[in-house]
């Protein structure tokens, strides 16, 4: 199947989306575990760390990411550090109060 | 607007674009006509509407402080007065301003383009300014006006009586507005320059509304979501701001000021941007360090959108991020100085013409180092937490905002509204309104610098009687600072009607806008304009 474009649209198999919903259920299930660990300040960094790795693979293989040009990828990583920068800049001083 | 005449200049005949008579006519050629130029008329009018709005509910919290005790309003009434004064002035006058009025009749005119890339788009986020323009209104007579201030702060707004719910769907739509402008006006630079203009070969104007677009577009979003979260917490109580429900007050400051504090650079930025074209075509000389000044907008755009911690001194943050948020702030007063320096620069040698807009251009320039000087005092830890909500903040906020924002905005109404309309105001009155603005503002806010630095807290609608000369000077200064106002408006107003028809290039501008007939074409080029490698270059017959 072809775009105006000419650009192909690329197939991913139902193996690769099977294996990254395994995936994404075995994060889910580490946040769950780590949510039991009283691991204090690290805690939410964890939760923020397992979500960073699930939004990876839901952008990269559902929302087909991978398979686009660089633009779009350069795009989504600008946008994604603006909010990384808004976040930490915002939490970063829970640690020191 | 009386000016609908056929444009007879060097070149072909053409019909002006008020000249045009499209699918609608009267209002409806107005209110939905998809031209760029016709919605920063629409904009224009609209926001000046909100502003002599704003500018009495100001002057009515002066009157109240020109005697000791109740003088005109009780405390909830001048509560409820700065909450909207607040919310007019900043989110219907000056975060829109420039960039809605002049970004959008200018700056397509300026990149060589016919109109910008997202008409329809362009003229949905004037409906969504109306819009929320009415549903902020609307509290006037449901629920009470809020009396939070303009800030909205946690817990207070959660818990307030007053209609603040309906306050913030009105900031919430405004917000939208202020992103599709944002978005337009980003895709229209990149996309939309003529041939052969390259990114140094555009007008330092655009590169100021370029850095503000993308303020708007990341920014913003994150006072909408704020907004709607305290909606939420009001109906539902989910508990993300009340302490009492294990919520955090301070993250709601955090999220305001995210988008807040860069606010003030969309507030900023568009004016800067007008200073950099009136500055050089009133000296008669070539911008000095027109690469710093287009670098230095993206700066101010980058770092300024790191400091916000610094509203958040005394809020109960660690001394940590006080010190964090401190460095960053005074990071951010470097681009600023660079352009205030090649403005100057820019002067130097200059064969200065003191004509309506370069005299507001002069008052932005000295205003405004006032307003940023006292900024970089405020971002002094140690002076920040002794004039913390004081008048010294609001004196600061006002040298920036309006003598900063508003006086570029009024240099801008001068140098371009003969370009707009194709007539000229009275030169003479709009020097006298000049001079009655500047004495009037310092007499009105320099009193409010030394009072607040005095103690005299912000937001209060009496004083002690140890206050009470400034606060008179102070209100006196607002009667002559308005009635400047007033004489320049009538003076512009009576320019529409009366003024003397105005040639292509009065001013001896060098940008494109210049080399298209006074009022421009429908499409604004009669020919594909020819682009010059210099951006201040254009002096021939391009546009014809």
């Amino acid at each position: 199947m072809t775009h105006d474009h000419g650009e192909e649209h690329h197939l991913v198999s139902y193996g690769t989306y099977i294996m990254v919903w395994l995936a994404l259920l075995a994060f889910t299930g580490l946040t769950v575990t780590v949510a039991g660990f009283n691991l204090r300040q690290v805690s939410v960094f964890v939760a923020l760390l397992v979500a960073t790795c699930k939004t990876f693979l839901v952008l990269n293989y559902f929302m087909h990411l991978k398979y686009e040009q660089s633009i779009f990828k350069i795009m989504i990583f600008v946008t994604v550090s603006i909010l990384a920068v808004f976040i930490v800049l915002t939490f970063f001083d829970v640690s020191f109060r | 607007m009386g000016s609908g005449a056929i444009v007879e200049e060097q070149g072909p005949t053409v019909s002006s674009f008020l000249e045009y008579r499209g699918r609608f006519s009267g209002i409806f050629g107005w209110i939905f006509s998809t031209d760029h130029k016709r919605i920063g008329i629409l904009y224009l009018f609209s926001l000046m509407t909100f502003f002599i709005v704003g500018v009495g509910i100001g002057v009515l919290m002066r009157l109240e402080h020109l005697t000791t005790g109740q003088t005109i309003m009780d405390p909830q009434t001048y509560n409820s007065f700065f909450t909207l004064h607040g919310v007019i002035m900043i989110f219907l006058f000056i975060i829109p301003g420039i960039p809605a009025a002049f970004g959008n009749f200018i700056m397509p005119i300026q990149i060589g383009a016919e109109d910008v890339a997202f008409p329809r788009i362009n003229l949905f986020s004037w409906y969504l300014y109306i819009s929320g323009a009415i549903l902020a209104l609307v509290t006037l007579f449901i629920g009470g006006v809020a009396d939070t201030g303009w800030t909205f702060y946690a817990p207070y707004s959660i818990r307030t009586n007053t209609n603040v719910s309906l306050t913030l769907m009105a900031a919430f739509l405004l917000g939208f507005s202020s992103i599709l402008t944002g978005l337009n006006f980003i895709t229209t630079i990149h996309r939309l320059r003529a041939p052969r203009m390259g990114w140094f070969n555009m007008p330092l104007f655009v590169w100021a509304l370029y850095a503000t677009a993308w303020i708007q577009v990341l920014a913003t979003p994150i006072i909408g979501i704020t907004a709607v979260l305290v909606i939420l917490e009001r109906l539902l109580g989910i508990g993300i701001f009340d302490p009492m429900k294990g919520g955090d007050p301070i993250l709601f400051q955090h999220l305001f000021w995210i988008y807040s504090h860069p606010a003030v650079y969309i507030m900023i930025l568009p004016a800067m941007g007008v200073i950099s074209e009136v500055i050089p075509t009133f000296a008669r000389r070539t911008i000095f360090g027109y690469k710093f000044i287009a670098y230095s907008s993206i700066a101010i755009a980058g770092v300024g959108s790191l400091v916000w911690g610094h509203h958040m001194y005394v809020s109960g943050q660690s001394y940590t991020a006080n010190v964090v948020f401190s460095l960053l702030t005074f990071l951010v007063a470097i681009p600023s100085a660079i352009k205030v320096f090649n403005w100057v620069s820019t002067l130097y040698k200059g064969s200065i013409d003191l004509s309506a807009p370069m005299l507001y251009a002069l008052a932005f320039i000295f205003l405004f180092s006032i307003g940023g000087l006292t900024g970089v005092m405020l971002g002094a830890l140690a002076v920040n937490v002794h004039v913390h909500d004081t008048y010294f903040v609001v004196a600061h906020f006002h040298y920036v905002m309006f003598g900063g924002t508003g006086f570029g905005f009024f240099a801008a109404l001068h140098y371009w509204l003969p370009k707009m309309t194709g007539k000229m105001y009275d030169e003479k009155i709009a020097k006298i309104a000049w001079l009655l603005m500047v004495v009037g503002f310092n007499g009105f806010y320099f009193p409010m610098l030394l009072l607040g630095y005095q103690g005299m807290p912000r937001r209060y609608y009496d004083h002690l009687p140890q206050f009470h000369d400034g606060h008179v000077i102070a209100t006196v200064g607002s009667w002559i600072l308005v009635a400047g106002v007033f004489l320049m408006f009538w003076n512009l107003a009576r320019a529409l009607f009366k003024g003397k028809r105005t040639s292509r290039n009065p001013w001896g501008g060098t940008t494109l806008e210049w080399q298209v007939p006074s009022p421009p074409p429908l499409l604004n080029f009669v020919h594909e304009p020819e682009i010059r490698k210099d951006p201040y270059g254009h002096t021939g017959n391009d546009g014809h």
